[in-house]
């Protein structure tokens, strides 16, 4: 199954969104996930089922005024 | 609401910050833009009297600056002295064995007919007593009804209301409210209003954010002088109120008045002290600086020349031929007056007299059909917002 | 001084400082420690899957620092409001810095969507902080929609300008009931004094400190100018001029008797 991340094709190897956050090897704080433009809360990350073209966006802390 | 804001500002320690004012607080004030209630403090003070030829040229400037040359033209219609307040100084105390009249719809159309024939009036200050039961809101809205195609801007000088009556009469036309605090001292103002709905402090008190509440365009503010000797600390609060309201309800105009009471008026009471003119310029041309939007006006309690002089100084708004009494223009003119007046010219030779120091009189700068209300588009605008 | 509420905490320092343009994390890290702020703020940007993660946020996070994330990059008052659930998820904070400009070119604020955002997302429990035009009557708009505070601009962002918008920041801080953050265009210590002299409640520098010669030292001047400016403020300012009008042959209160 594929799905995107921050606009990048990624093979899923899990089911679950949580499955996903650690197979890229992302920090579990200090970040927030889009699925759909629909944020999900990290409570809820194990019970997301992913599915096949999913648009993910994946963010975090950066630099700004 | 105000009442709470007042319980942190002492009366006693406000005095003391007044007197205790000096040469350079005044100086110091006289040269900012944008005033303070600390620097109004200052040029109200006995420190700013030497200073009264500065303010008033500082005043005049100020004034002309926002205002040109024009002085706005109002008159006061008494529809009925009917009161049930005991309020001490004031000639339409309940226990005042006279004669009380509550004009019918007739007779005020008659008054309102009589105005027009004075002076192209178009500002009219409906003025009742306290007496809800035979004169209330029902009764206020028709006189606004009626005076609907005589005049096209509607003022009120009625007890305080609930912010669903202002509203309810903001829908009959009524343009703005005129209310005055008479005292800031919360313990000292039961004396002067011992019995009836007017000795609710609060009530009165918060009735300016009802106004505001309500969408009022127009509020109109005043301490009576002659109740507390310390006037300064009085006037000193209003200014501290006009900051208060002109934040939480910015989209308001406020007008200021300094009522003097005069000795013997009515042969009763006695004021407790008394502002000299003076004292009356001073506390005008501080005003001034301190707000240079807000209206300042003048009522005909004030001496011919006094107002001619000030017209150039501060004040933007005067009313002119008031009658005191219900009926006073055309239906009963012998009836007891609320005040005696002091300036007793007709408008005619009181817009004389404004022409003569270069101040055009302006009967009408608002019409009601322009509010969007008129065209019944959306009445909602109206409703209080609490 | 005084000390600074917004939305239920104090704070001490005056001085806001943004996190963009360092040339280091370290940096930063020593400018933000200098200035002795107590309000960072901090984007949002999409994690580069190959890159490697580096640390800001571990940069920044400390007890005394408030984080303010800013919704920038956003074009309309939707796309805000999804940022800030972001943001909130990411950060673990209700505190938005809520800027809106559909312009790439200057980066100037829409107030209509500003004043939209705010609403949906003062109903949604965040402190909403907007970065808006000097606009007097939009600033009264905000509050009454819950805004936390306001944060009008001086001038355009990073354009080191200095109060451009002074006359407006006037009638902003005078009529404000929330506490009114000079934002954007501060360029130099003295324009910050000016800000605080004039009443306002705190400024927010990221340019000006940031692309400095020495970022550190200038953090500690914009330290300064704010704690001046503002004890100046609540001292009292004195005289200007004399404030006296020439008096004229014939005075104008000659009619006064008593």
């Amino acid at each position: 199954m594929n799905v995107k991340v921050n606009g990048k094709e990624v093979s899923v190897q899990g089911t679950t969104l949580t499955d996903l956050i650690v197979q890229l090897a992302l920090p579990q704080n200090g970040v927030a996930v889009a699925v759909d433009n629909k944020m999900i809360p990290r409570t809820q990350w194990s019970d997301y089922i992913l599915r096949e073209g999913l648009q993910i966006v994946v963010i975090k802390a950066a630099c700004g005024g | 609401m105000f009442s709470d804001e007042l319980l942190k500002i002492s009366w006693e320690e406000t005095t003391e910050r007044i007197n205790a004012k000096t040469d350079a607080d005044v100086r110091r004030a006289l040269s900012k833009e944008r005033c303070s209630v600390d620097d109004f403090m200052a040029l109200i003070s006995p420190a700013a009297a030497p200073y009264l030829e500065n303010m008033a040229r500082l005043s005049r400037k100020y004034t002309e600056e926002r205002f040109g040359k024009t002085m706005s033209m109002f008159i006061p219609l008494y529809i009925t002295n009917s009161c049930t307040n005991s309020c001490v100084y004031c000639g339409f105390h309940i226990s005042n064995p006279m004669p009380r009249t509550i004009l019918t719809e007739e007779e005020i159309v008659k008054e309102y007919e009589a105005i027009k024939k004075l002076a192209p009036f178009e500002n009219l200050l409906i003025v009742t007593g306290e007496n809800p039961a035979k004169a209330g809101v029902p009764y206020l809205a028709k006189a606004l009804d009626l005076a609907k195609p005589y005049f096209s801007n509607l003022k009120i000088e009625v007890m305080p209301l609930s912010a669903e009556e202002y509203a309810e009469l903001t829908r009959h036309g009524m343009n703005g409210v005129i209310c005055f605090q008479e005292t800031y001292h919360r313990e000292n103002y039961n004396i002067y209003h011992p019995r009836g709905m007017k000795s609710k402090f609060e009530w009165r008190v918060n009735g300016f954010d009802r106004m505001g509440q309500a969408g009022v365009h127009s509020i109109g503010m005043g301490v009576l002088i002659g109740l507390e000797k310390e006037w300064r600390t009085d006037i000193t609060m209003m200014a501290y109120h006009l900051r208060y309201l002109q934040k939480h309800y910015w989209k308001t105009k406020y007008s200021v008045n300094f009522p003097r009471m005069r000795p013997s008026e009515n042969g009763g009471f006695q004021p407790n002290c008394i502002m000299t003119d003076r004292e009356l310029a001073q506390v005008t041309f501080a005003m001034r600086i301190f707000d240079h939007d807000v209206d300042i006006s003048y009522s005909t309690r004030e001496p011919a020349a006094i107002r001619d002089n000030m017209a150039t100084l501060g004040v933007t708004t005067m009313s002119a031929e008031s009658k005191t009494e219900p009926g006073g223009y055309c239906c009963y003119p012998q009836s007891l007056e609320q005040f005696a007046v002091s300036d007793d010219r007709t408008a005619v030779e009181v817009e004389a007299a404004l022409r003569r120091v270069g101040r055009e009189p302006v009967w009408k700068d608002w019409d009601a059909s322009l509010e969007a209300s008129s065209f019944s588009l959306n009445g909602k605008n109206f409703s209080p917002n609490i | 001084m005084q000390t600074l509420e917004i939305a239920g905490r104090e704070f001490t320092s005056r001085l806001f400082m943004g996190t963009g343009k360092f040339s280091s994390n370290e940096i930063m890290k020593r400018a933000i420690e200098a200035s002795g702020t107590q309000m960072v703020t901090v984007a949002m940007k999409r994690i580069e899957l190959d890159d490697e993660q580096d640390d800001m946020l571990g940069h920044i996070m400390s007890p005394d620092i408030c984080l303010l994330p800013n919704t920038s990059g956003v074009r309309d008052a939707e796309e805000a409001v999804f940022a800030a659930q972001m943001s909130r998820e990411a950060f673990g904070t209700n505190w938005l810095k809520l800027e809106i400009h559909p312009d790439p070119r200057y980066l100037l604020p829409d107030s209509t969507e500003t004043l939209k955002a705010t609403e949906q997302l003062v109903k949604l429990g965040f402190n909403v902080l907007p970065y808006c035009q000097a606009d007097p009557t939009l600033c009264k708009r905000l509050e009454e929609a819950g805004a936390a505070a306001v944060m009008p601009l001086g001038a355009p962002i990073g354009s080191n300008k200095g109060l451009r918008t002074r006359d407006f920041l006037q009638i902003i801080i005078e009529q404000s009931g929330v506490p009114v953050v000079v934002d954007a265009g501060i360029g130099a210590p003295s324009h910050a004094a000016e800000a605080m002299e004039m009443g306002a409640s705190a400024c927010l520098v990221n340019t000006a400190i940031a692309v400095a010669g020495d970022p550190v030292a200038m953090a500690v001047a914009f330290k300064q100018a704010v704690e001046a400016g503002r004890m100046a403020y609540e001292a009292g300012l004195g005289a200007v001029s004399d404030g006296m009008v020439a008096e004229a042959s014939s005075p104008l209160t000659a009619f006064l008797l008593d």
